[in-house]
């Protein structure tokens, strides 16, 4: 009764409550309806290109199985077939014509049998494509994106954190007129649509000269409201007394930021870390503006590409989703603590 | 040498002025405490003299030179504030070494220096720990450690004691009275206490809403404060106000009570027993025994309530009329505007 006892321990009961079976429902109904669509991706990823074609479709990746039948070189697909006479054999087939194919038995390749194709059915084994993923760095200049991305996710966390706990040392610690003013009007921006503002950072992004360059993308975004609202809100906390007894110790405002402040600051530029990497990881529409050179795709940008017109090749697609999926989850797993703090913190998300 | 002069100091934040106008002089070695109320202003001074605040008007002068516009790194003063102010994620040994390092002081020198304050304070053992996990006298004395490293002009204590315990108070203020004569620095100090402030300076300020009410020895403010404030401030427990009409009623002290009189100082500690007639009578209210003594409340003819410090065996019961008198050089005669009056010119 372990799971019993961990459901039961909400409130020390000895019974379920109204609310915590209501509870409970809506968690296992949350799960579902946001879990089942990555777990269906991360089978699918697995499947080969044929069996993601398959109708019906099948959660578990399963592949049609295949015999070496004597007399054939290519090994053959196996099926169930259902004999006149009721009996089932598992047969290997040669080939198909209309709707009768040429079935053979793998244990006598001499006899051939003329069967409908609505009387077989094929034999499947689970079987993982491994090479949707291992075949992905050799292909589609791969490694490419994947370092375009780490390196804008990287790069512009590093400056975000930077750029932003400066302003937000300048916000919290010191006195001067119009303080109130600037925090407000870098508070203002939240209520601007990015999308509103692409345009224009489109035009600012071409007059400097940084198309198709990754400093493109990276520069635009590295001062954020939230950041800077995150970590002044965080440094208000810090005890001035600190950067007085600092300041009578002979550190220079530099150093007593470099020094002091960013090392008490890291529980908050942690959050705003964690924040930083999921924006830059995920972002789409940026790059896109920006970025319209193939080798300086990032993966989010691959990924749109490999929906082709006519063609869309899924097994890689899907492949490529779950590793452009796995450094965000992998945040999220080991930071979730810092992250609920941080929401807690700030009030943002 | 390092002296510490304050002329007609001012100080005002936006519309709310602070202090009003402090003069001072401090000499090379002093242990100067500042003692006040709170929100007297006492703090917003030592914070000017460290040069964290700086002043609306008047001149602040170390060793002779006006310093009001110089940073206060530059000044020479080192400041250990109320809450020790400890950098909580570094060492003992980086919490002191740090004022050093800025001052681009070479390493080894830095090293010397540390071992030799960490020693002074017993801090060797503790130098690899960080603050979280000292104790509260532990941290005092980094505090302490951190502002002698720099081998400063004047040290200035921001009430440093206010956060120990009473039995540690007592221990850390002796220690630090030691460490002054072994250093022979320059001390300012601030508290509310006027306990410390008796106990460990050579020269006490009593600060009343942001001017000076009297500046002397603990001896010359116990035995002659200047006016009520500092009569009932320094001293523990609080001087007794008697009016002077009560005092003049009584004929073995009449003589020593002036006619422009108002009030009549008297401390707890100076009445004796004496026979009906011969000093005021009193009905006692309740007595505290604390061993030694025993502090009896009690309440004169016209309601005054006087407290009494006497010798722990009397027993004394609520009710009970006493009567008490107190030699003439005890009585601290005040006009109505609250200023001495002295014996002189009575």
């Amino acid at each position: 009764m372990g799971w019993m006892n961990f459901l039961l321990r909400t409130r020390g009961r000895q019974r379920l409550d109204w609310t915590d079976v209501l509870s409970y429902t809506y968690l296992v109904v949350g799960l579902f309806t946001m879990f089942a669509p990555v777990v269906w991706l991360v089978m699918s990823s697995f499947k080969t290109e044929a069996a993601i074609g398959q109708f019906p479709p099948t959660f578990m990746p399963y592949t049609q199985k295949t015999v070496v039948v004597a007399g054939h070189d290519k090994p053959l697909p196996l099926f169930t077939v259902t004999l006149d006479d009721g009996r089932k054999r598992e047969m290997a087939q040669v080939q198909r014509m209309g709707i009768m194919a040429t079935m053979v038995d793998p244990a006598a390749p001499e006899e051939r049998v003329q069967v409908n194709i609505r009387q077989r059915e094929p034999v499947n084994t689970l079987k993982f494509a491994w090479g949707n993923y291992t075949e992905l760095f050799g292909k589609f200049t791969f490694g490419t994106y994947l370092w375009n991305s780490v390196f804008i996710t990287v790069v512009a966390t590093v400056l975000t954190l930077l750029f932003n706990s400066m302003a937000a040392f300048a916000l919290s610690k010191y006195k001067f007129r119009g303080q109130k003013g600037v925090f407000f009007l870098i508070i203002a921006t939240l209520m601007i649509p990015p999308t509103i503002i692409l345009v224009p950072v489109f035009l600012v992004i071409n007059h400097v000269g940084l198309l198709n360059s990754l400093w493109g993308v990276i520069l635009p975004a590295v001062a954020t409201p939230t950041g800077v609202f995150l970590l002044r809100q965080y440094m208000l906390t810090i005890p001035d007394e600190l950067i007085e007894a600092a300041r009578m110790d002979h550190a220079s405002e530099w150093r007593i930021y470099w020094r002091i402040v960013l090392p008490l600051s890291a529980p908050a530029l942690a959050v705003l870390a964690i924040f930083s990497v999921m924006w830059r990881w995920n972002d789409f529409l940026l790059p896109l503006i920006v970025l319209s050179k193939n080798e300086f795709f990032t993966l989010q940008l691959a990924l749109n590409s490999f929906q082709g017109e006519l063609n869309t090749q899924w097994h890689y697609l899907l492949a490529m989703t779950v590793i452009t999926l796995l450094p965000v989850t992998l945040v999220f797993a080991f930071l979730q603590r810092y992250i609920t703090t941080g929401i807690a913190g700030a009030g943002v998300k | 040498m390092s002296t510490l002069e304050l002329r007609a100091l001012y100080k005002k934040f936006d519309q709310t002025s602070v202090i009003h106008g402090v003069d001072l002089q401090v000499a090379h070695g002093e242990f100067v405490v500042f003692v006040g109320p709170s929100g007297c202003g006492k703090s917003t001074l030592l914070r000017m003299i460290a040069g964290l605040d700086s002043p609306t008007d008047g001149d602040l002068l170390i060793d002779g030179q006006r310093v009001n516009d110089v940073g206060a790194a530059e000044r020479g003063c080192a400041m250990v504030f109320q809450s020790y102010a400890l950098y909580p994620h570094m060492t003992v040994y980086d919490n002191m070494a740090f004022g050093l390092e800025n001052a681009k002081v070479p390493r080894a020198e830095i090293e010397r220096k540390v071992h030799e304050a960490a020693s002074l304070l017993r801090l060797d053992s503790l130098l690899q720990r960080r603050p979280t996990q000292l104790s509260g006298g532990q941290r005092q004395r980094v505090a302490i450690g951190r502002a002698i490293v720099r081998n400063p002009k004047i040290f200035l204590f921001d009430e440093p004691l206010s956060n120990l315990d009473a039995e540690l108070r007592v221990s850390m203020r002796s220690e630090l009275r030691e460490l002054h004569q072994r250093l022979g620095a320059t001390m300012v100090y601030v508290t509310h206490d006027q306990v410390e402030a008796m106990t460990m300076a050579d020269k006490i300020v009593v600060l009343r809403a942001g001017l000076v009410e009297q500046v002397g020895t603990p001896v010359a403010l116990y035995e002659k404060p200047c006016n009520t404030f500092v009569a009932g401030f320094i001293g523990s427990p609080r001087m007794n106000f008697v009016p002077a009409a009560l005092v003049r009623a009584c004929p073995a002290l009449a003589a020593w009570v002036p006619s422009q009189a108002h009030q009549v100082g008297i401390r707890p500690e100076h009445w004796l027993a004496c026979g009906p007639g011969e000093g005021l009578s009193m009905t006692v209210r309740h007595a505290e025994y604390m061993g030694a003594q025993r502090l009896v409340h009690a309440e004169l003819q016209d309601q005054t309530r006087v407290e009494l410090l006497v010798d722990g065996e009397h027993a004394l019961s609520a009710g009970q009329t006493i009567h008490m008198r107190v030699a003439e050089h005890h009585l601290h005669v005040f006009d109505a505007q609250e200023q001495r009056i002295e014996r002189a010119a009575v």
